[in-house]
């Protein structure tokens, strides 16, 4: 480009370009501006070196370092597994009942068993385990499989209705929706339950009801209503109520019979996770 | 040189073709070997494309934007996969069209949520998040286990799939319809030519807790019953080399 047009203000050439009698000094680019702009063209050929950049027909180039994410996250997550030490390693080797002897381990378990506890099952059972409706209260002393830490343990494995082959399993009846009962001896039964938890009802309604009650409920809940934990069936004399302490919900669990589905943790947490969640939960309720 | 540059500066159609030009390079070198590299083409074992009502509630989960709140990507990072499981293979997103990686979790990444809950509680959730998470800020999504799905059109959503390279078969269209119904209802006769076709692991059953229709809230759970579900990492071998990547 050839241009002595120098301008007479500031005597510096200008580009030779005019639009309507404007025109443009050509100053050169800021010292700075074009350093930086050689320092990214240095960095980014040492990061083609040194890092995976370039396809080529066959493969890539993997650069000197050889990095790799996915092999980086399993080095990390063996860094962590290391961190947490001998205590994290000796859950697995321990039995529940010494888990809970050794105050270490104890101590241990209780601490990663809220971590985990918040992450995967206060989703259901609330933040402090409290449970809703449908979903069990893990903070008392009433338990639908067993409370005993081996209960909660394999309970947390194989799960309820989840679908696991050794799954906990339990299937009310519908007793009223599939025509078990006549729907007056669904509303006699509703009488009778709330009875069974010493509660005012109706007396005819009861008596009606109780024969009833010992041939389609007692072979489950008992004779006496008292439950049976081998086969889920809940206590229907305490105050306890998964579904519902007033007659209208009591009345629909007749009727539709709901069965809640625990989901097996097998696959998801490792078997120190699960023992850890196991202590934790036993910890936290009456203590069975 | 440079006087030669001037043209192009000058000449504005010049100018858009030289940028083309420049452009399509970077592309060529960026893209196209993502479609030839074996180390770039994952192959694993158990990916399978999504059964018509996995599909259709597929559909209502980029309906109703989802994917703005919710990523389905965990990175290959330790504390993502401490909190969510393995993290995410290429090939477990292959045939979802469009991904719905997500680029923000305002809610947790759910591309490892299939069973990790039971559906009553997706059906509590959906209806009322707040009921069962009380921190939660989704809203509710209580009408979709009123509303009836429509799937007259759902064997055209299979063929549409299979134009994108989806490997549906000519019998998984021609039974789109029967195999949806077949999957809300786990005391149907055609359950097991669903699994047949797409894989004994398919959740049969009615979704939504409500056996008198197939409503959205029936699809939507399938959907998220079966997120990420169909690899078996207990055979999958992460540190092999293929798969270091």
């Amino acid at each position: 480009m050839v241009h002595n047009d120098k301008d007479e203000v500031t005597g510096i050439n200008t580009t030779g370009h005019e639009w309507d009698g404007i025109r443009e000094l050509d100053n050169p680019l800021p010292r700075w501006w074009l350093w930086i702009f050689y320092a990214c063209i240095a960095f980014a050929i040492g990061y083609w070196v040194l890092m995976p950049a370039w396809p080529g027909l066959h493969g890539y180039t993997h650069g000197l370092l050889a990095k790799s994410d996915r092999a980086q996250v399993a080095v990390d997550l063996n860094a962590l597994k290391a961190q947490r030490g001998l205590a994290g390693a000796g859950l697995v080797n321990a039995s529940l009942e010494q888990i809970e002897a050794d105050p270490k381990l104890q101590a241990y378990a209780l601490a990663a068993g809220a971590s985990v506890f918040g992450d995967n099952c206060a989703t259901c059972h609330g933040a402090g385990g409290g449970g809703g409706k449908g979903y069990p209260n893990l903070r008392d002393d009433v338990w639908l499989w067993g409370g005993t830490p081996a209960d909660i343990e394999h309970t947390l494995r194989v799960g309820i209705r989840s679908g696991h082959p050794n799954a906990r399993m339990s299937q009310m009846p519908a007793f009223g929706r599939d025509q078990i009962v006549t729907p007056d001896q669904v509303n006699d039964l509703t009488e009778y339950v709330v009875a069974l938890s010493r509660r005012k009802a109706n007396t005819a309604a009861v008596a009606r009801a109780a024969p009833v009650f010992q041939a389609q409920c007692g072979v489950c809940h008992g004779p006496a209503g008292m439950g049976n934990q081998a086969v889920g069936a809940p206590n229907l004399t305490d105050r306890d109520w998964l579904y519902g302490a007033d007659r209208a919900s009591i009345h629909s669990q007749i009727w539709n019979a709901r069965g809640g589905v625990m989901p097996t943790w097998e696959k998801r947490l490792d078997t120190a996770t699960i023992k850890a969640l196991a202590v934790y939960v036993h910890a936290n309720a009456g203590g069975k | 040189m440079w006087k030669h540059h001037q043209k192009l500066e000058r000449h504005s159609l010049l100018l858009v073709i030289g940028i083309l030009v420049v452009v399509a390079i970077g592309g060529l070198v960026e893209i196209s070997p993502l479609f030839y590299l074996e180390s770039t083409i994952e192959k694993v074992d158990g990916i399978r494309p999504y059964t018509p009502l996995e599909l259709e509630g597929r559909d209502i989960y980029v309906r109703e934007g989802c994917y703005l709140c919710h990523s389905q990507m965990i990175r290959p990072l330790r504390d993502e996969v401490e909190r969510y499981g393995h993290y995410s293979l290429a090939a477990e997103s292959m045939y979802d069209h469009p991904f719905q990686w997500g680029s923000k979790r305002t809610g947790p990444d759910l591309a490892r949520v299939g069973g990790k809950y039971s559906d009553g509680w997706h059906i509590d959730h959906l209806t009322n998040p707040r009921a069962v998470v009380p921190e939660s800020v989704m809203p509710p999504y209580a009408f979709l286990a009123k509303k009836e799905l429509d799937y007259r059109d759902v064997a055209d959503k299979l063929r549409a799939q299979r134009t994108v390279r989806v490997p549906y078969t000519n019998a998984m269209i021609a039974n789109a319809a029967k195999d949806l119904e077949a999957q809300a209802d786990e005391f149907s006769s055609d359950g097991s030519a669903l699994k047949q076709r797409y894989g004994s692991k398919v959740n049969q059953r009615d979704f939504d807790g409500n056996p008198d229709q197939i409503s959205e809230m029936d699809a939507l759970i399938a959907y998220l019953q079966m997120l990420g579900t169909t690899v078996d990492f207990s055979t999958y071998k992460a540190d092999a080399g293929e798969n270091l990547r």
